[in-house]
């Protein structure tokens, strides 16, 4: 096995490969974070603004779904890019873990935000109704109803979500962002190493793997349908 | 008492406002069980939510307890939406919450009941439409009928003195519908409450209501007490209905009256009179001889009716019909 190892995964630095590994698992969980933190509230709102729905206002639904639009538009490869003196302005630099995550939001939350609107537009408009002629506001609607009756769907957005950050990230490393896509890029690419490339690899399906059946089990258990 | 002032509504569409009712008075008396009936797009669903003003009318008043809600101002509104029930053709429960949380869900949005009173009163609920042990199920565990018991038991948390009732039972089979039926008799009854009900079903009109207004193309065309307006429809819209719930086909019957001999009448019993054993008696005196050509007994809420097509030949027919109309049925000649 040692020797194994010695011969077909020489140029493999197994505690870089770890760090590596953490970088991405923290990119992705931060980024996450924020793209849901962002992208909920957007997503109600796209939903509430909306032709014939709650507090429709056209104008606000066209301005702010033109800002998602264009956040989505942009592939993320030039998002990275643009984003850069945004990113220093924010955190001081661009580079690494910590520089990576203001791109990865300013792609996932609009993405995600999107997700959201569909998943509400879902809700069968009947219990809209049926909690609207309870007496409740439209605070009490989107919390109390839309957003429960939603949860499956809206966890599998959240899926979609991460698994979408997981390639982002890894993109990320072109750019100096660290984690798994900068271990790829620098070794794997531009070194020839690529017993570091299929590591790198194998690990980022891993990722999604697991991150997708979380996702699958965690839609199982909110479905009441 | 519901009081419809001049009540209009029309949606615009396409820059062009359309009318889908149009200006309408009428007043729903409190206690009374009112139904609305109309084919699809007859207004009907438009006037039940003009009640809790889900939709707002475009013009005249509406009058609850000589309130007048169409002034209300938003917090207004949802307190007074609490003293309005509602249940729906689709039940319209939240499939992510279990019966005992949809019952309890009206009571945690009005914010004004502590959890021990919401707890006891989903608990009677339960118990007042026989699903005590369906408390921890979801919707989709229950059967079309038990859900739409959840929706009563919903409807009825906040103690409202009206309760509306959009298509309740259209898709539900007919034992099921029986079953709800008797279920918003009961709670009618019990309570006090006004229920105002729309089907397209003359069927259940006849079983529950006390009224009813019948609507075609966003106008009401007739309204009076179930009894009048069934055994005596006027306007042809009431007539199609009712022939409709009687399964009988126009042309079938014109058919039979053609090939019957002698004077056709239409006998038309109410109450107990339904059961006094008349035809023979008057036969024998007036030596009129007589052919049922069509005939139902059944009951417009609690009363018995009956509802004859006769041909009678030969014998005295004026000593016939003033001995019908002494032991008080009704008798039409239809040729």
């Amino acid at each position: 096995m040692e020797g194994l190892m010695e011969g077909v995964l020489s140029n493999v630095d197994w505690p870089e490969i770890g760090l590596a590994s953490w970088d991405t698992l923290v990119m992705v969980g931060l980024s996450l974070l924020f793209s849901v933190v962002i992208g909920l509230p957007v997503g109600v709102l796209l939903f509430l603004f909306g032709k014939r729905q709650l507090l429709e206002q056209p104008v606000a639904y066209a301005v702010l779904s033109f800002v998602v639009n264009v956040l989505r538009s942009v592939p993320f490869i030039i998002l990275l890019i643009v984003m850069i003196p945004f990113t220093v302005m924010l955190i001081g630099t661009s580079l690494g873990v910590a520089g990576a995550i203001p791109p990865l939001v300013a792609g996932g939350a609009p993405f995600f935000a999107r997700l959201v609107e569909t998943s509400l537009r879902e809700v069968d408009r009947g219990i809209i109704e049926a909690t609207q002629a309870m007496g409740a506001n439209v605070r009490q609607i989107v919390f109390g109803a839309l957003l429960p009756e939603a949860m499956p769907g809206l966890i599998a957005g959240i899926t979609v979500t991460a698994i979408t950050l997981v390639s982002y990230a890894a993109m990320s490393g072109v750019i100096g962002g660290g984690g798994l896509g900068d271990l790829a890029i620098r070794f794997g690419y531009q070194r020839f190493q690529t017993d570091v490339m299929v590591i790198t690899v194998a690990l980022l399906v891993i990722f999604v793997q697991v991150l997708q059946m979380v996702g699958d089990r965690l839609v199982l258990h909110f479905s009441r349908k | 008492m519901i009081v419809f002032d001049q009540v209009q509504k029309s949606y615009p569409i396409k820059g062009q406002a359309v009318p889908a009712l149009h200006a309408t008075s009428m007043t729903i008396q409190t206690g009374e069980i009112f139904g609305i009936v109309g084919h699809s797009g007859a207004g009907k669903s438009t006037l039940v939510r003009l009640i809790n003003l889900l939709e707002p009318p475009t013009a005249g008043r509406i009058l609850i307890d000589d309130e007048n809600i169409t002034g209300y101002s938003p917090a207004e509104l949802r307190a007074f939406r609490r003293k309005v029930g509602m249940i729906f053709q689709h039940f319209n429960l939240l499939s992510s919450k279990t019966v005992a949380d949809n019952i309890a869900f009206p009571m945690k949005l009005a914010g004004i009941y502590s959890a021990k009173e919401i707890r006891e009163r989903v608990e009677e609920l339960l118990q007042r439409v026989s699903l005590a042990d369906q408390a921890t199920k979801y919707p989709s565990q229950l059967s079309g009928g038990q859900k739409q018991r959840v929706g009563v038991a919903r409807a009825l948390a906040c103690r409202p003195t009206i309760l509306l009732c959009d298509e309740a039972t259209s898709a539900l089979d007919p034992q099921t519908t029986q079953s709800v039926l008797r279920l918003l008799a009961d709670i009618n009854k019990e309570l006090g409450l006004t229920i105002v009900l729309i089907t397209h079903e003359m069927d259940v009109v006849r079983r529950v209501c006390d009224r009813v207004a019948v609507m075609d193309a966003g106008e009401v065309v007739e309204m009076g007490a179930v009894s009048d307006v069934f055994l005596h429809p006027k306007h042809p819209t009431t007539r199609d209905f009712v022939f409709e719930s009687e399964h009988i086909d126009h042309d079938d019957m014109q058919r039979d009256l053609e090939h019957a001999k002698g004077r056709i009448l239409r006998l038309t019993f109410r109450g107990e009179s339904t059961y006094t054993p008349l035809l023979g008696s008057v036969a024998r005196e007036s030596g009129v001889d007589f052919s049922i050509l069509s005939g139902r007994i059944d009951h417009i809420k609690d009363t018995p009716y009956g509802q004859l097509t006769l041909s009678l030949v030969g014998g005295d027919l004026d000593i016939a019909m003033s001995a019908l109309t002494a032991a008080d049925v009704h008798v039409e000649v239809l040729r």
